[in-house]
């Protein structure tokens, strides 16, 4: 690991201060995947901004009835929130499917939006990886890639993002909230993430310097429902091979409004408009759950090793619509 | 070596430890008379079934060496930084580089051995102690990120020679064979039973998962771990 300058920010205006006074600067909450590639040589900041101490610890009310969750909370503190286990257990469901409980005692909200894709290419430098050097090429697309997406991959870039829980967010359709530069913004998270195109190294909207402090969860309809499935290798501790993120709300057996999002499969966390569009209006039937799983992975483009995941996605999604829409 | 159960620091390891050695650091341990850390761990695995109780003792004659050797240096090398950690109740003053990680700072610095270094990664758990009362990865954050922080290691849980009631659990139900995993294993189940965990066996492999046993322990431990919870196995 590289040497680097550390300054601790205690407030969001010093930790902005800091994060420009150096191009490469970079911000360090929980570290679990920032720590894990500056060993890598992956990551190289000539200086890191610590953001441990900035008071955004908070899980509470919002205006409109949603949530606000700052961005320093805990992955562990915001699964086993009251609130959240109760309005939107997909989100807690999610949290508690990935990484470890020492992990998730470590990783913050706005640490997990930013998390960097598993693609064992981007974490070797042996190899070249458009994503850590752009125009180096991607070893992926003709070698190993059976972890790798299926969907919003281009020719330069077949990474998976890895979160559980950004994949429950983009379902509960979140919000994400930053300071930078020129001031504060509230991006929609689908509108947060960057397909890779000819530029996987940037992966999402933000500017540099810029810093998450919130994320607000919009309120839910009385009685709307939410579920996450994920499946992998193992039953523990592993990435999802396919996930699905549902927020559903019934009008009796007809489906009345849904949001669904897919992960372990795309290059981002995969909202479904397309699936919704199966869905919403019709009835909870086997045959509307496949149709809205075909219009999922319509786009699908699978590699040499990973075909499998569009069935294992088409399966995760129909199950869960089975498990969400299931009459109490 | 003694064949009793090595429940902090295996007799295995102290091979490990030398080919760690930083460069230039054996000179800095050769100032001090009387103490090397191949000795140290001799005395660790000579003490055998005690062992578990012992480096409270050692380790803290090991502290103290280390500190006066700082003070004396003044203004450390280039480029690192002093900062008090807080250790099992024990504040240390540290001069170091901003990049060394918690574990590190505790084996290589502080001279506490008990926590291990697996895979360095944040994948196996071995490295896993309480920063305050909350289990973590310390080789997932720098240990400059906690001062004024709690950090407890495996050699803060036993007190006044009395096993943490985990730490006797793992020795009567055998929860180990090789024991390098063994310290983060109780670290991680002495948090558990602070956090929201299922009563069933299940629960507790799931709670568990963040920690790796090559050797296959895994039965063993969550008797063991069970035990301590006042839960059935088989449940």
């Amino acid at each position: 690991m590289e040497a680097f300058e550390y300054t601790q920010a205690k407030s969001v205006d010093s930790a902005l201060g800091a994060g420009r006074s150096k191009s490469s600067a970079k911000y360090v909450a929980g570290g679990t995947t920032l720590i894990d590639l500056m060993k890598l040589n992956v990551e190289r900041p000539t200086a890191i901004v610590d953001i441990n101490p900035l008071p955004l610890t908070k899980i509470e009310p919002s205006p409109d009835g949603g949530l606000r969750i700052g961005a320093m909370v805990r992955n562990s503190d915001l699964a086993n929130d009251a609130t959240v286990q109760q309005r939107y257990a997909v989100l807690s469901q999610a949290l508690l499917s990935g990484a470890s409980p020492q992990l998730r005692n470590m990783a913050t909200t706005g640490g997990n939006l930013l998390q960097r894709t598993r693609c064992y290419y981007f974490r070797d430098t042996a190899y070249p990886c458009n994503k850590r050097i752009p125009g180096s090429g991607c070893p992926a697309i003709e070698g190993y890639n059976r972890m790798h997406a299926i969907l919003g991959t281009s020719e330069h870039c077949v990474a998976t993002h890895p979160s559980d829980m950004d994949v429950a967010m983009m379902a509960l359709e979140a919000v994400v909230h930053t300071s930078g530069a020129n001031g504060e913004r509230a991006i929609p998270l689908n509108e947060f993430y960057l397909l890779p195109g000819a530029t996987p190294e940037k992966e999402t909207v933000l500017a540099p310097g810029e810093l998450i402090t919130y994320v607000t969860l919009p309120p839910l309809a009385e009685g709307t429902r939410s579920y996450y499935l994920k499946l992998r290798d193992r039953a523990s501790y592993e990435f999802a091979l396919a996930s699905a993120a549902l927020v559903v709300h019934m009008n009796g057996r007809r489906i009345h409004r849904v949001r669904i999002a897919l992960g372990g499969v795309g290059t981002k966390p995969w909202r479904s408009m397309e699936a919704e569009h199966a869905l919403e209006g019709r009835e909870a039937t086997g045959a509307t759950f496949l149709a809205a799983a075909e219009a999922a992975l319509r786009t699908a483009k699978p590699l040499r090793d990973n075909g499998f995941k569009v069935k294992l996605a088409k399966m995760a999604l129909t199950r869960a619509l089975q498990v969400a829409t299931q009459p109490a | 070596m003694a064949k009793t159960p090595q429940l902090v620091t295996p007799p295995s390891d102290s091979s490990a430890e030398e080919t760690r050695t930083p460069p230039g650091e054996d000179e800095s341990k050769s100032k001090s008379p009387g103490f090397s850390r191949r000795s140290f761990l001799t005395q660790l695995g000579a003490a055998g079934a005690l062992v578990s109780a012992a480096p409270l003792l050692h380790t803290a004659a090991a502290t103290e060496t280390i500190a006066e050797t700082q003070t004396a240096a003044e203004a450390g090398p280039a480029g690192t930084v002093a900062f008090l950690l807080k250790v099992n109740g024990q504040e240390h003053q540290v001069r170091l580089e901003p990049r060394v990680t918690l574990l590190d700072a505790l084996r290589e610095h502080l001279q506490l051995f008990g926590t291990k270094k697996g895979c360095d990664h944040g994948q196996c758990g071995a490295c896993t102690v309480h920063v305050n009362g909350r289990r973590v990865n310390s080789c997932m954050t720098f240990a400059i990120m906690h001062q004024g922080d709690e950090v407890t290691t495996i050699e803060g849980l036993a007190h006044d020679g009395e096993l943490h009631a985990m730490q006797a659990a793992f020795l009567e139900h055998d929860g180990f064979q090789c024991g390098y995993c063994t310290s983060g294993q109780i670290m991680s189940a002495t948090a558990l039973l602070k956090e929201p965990c299922g009563a069933d066996d299940d629960s507790v492999r799931e709670c568990m998962s963040g920690n790796i046993c090559r050797c296959g322990a895994y039965e063993n431990i969550v008797a063991a771990v069970q035990q301590v919870r006042g839960h059935q196995v088989g449940g």
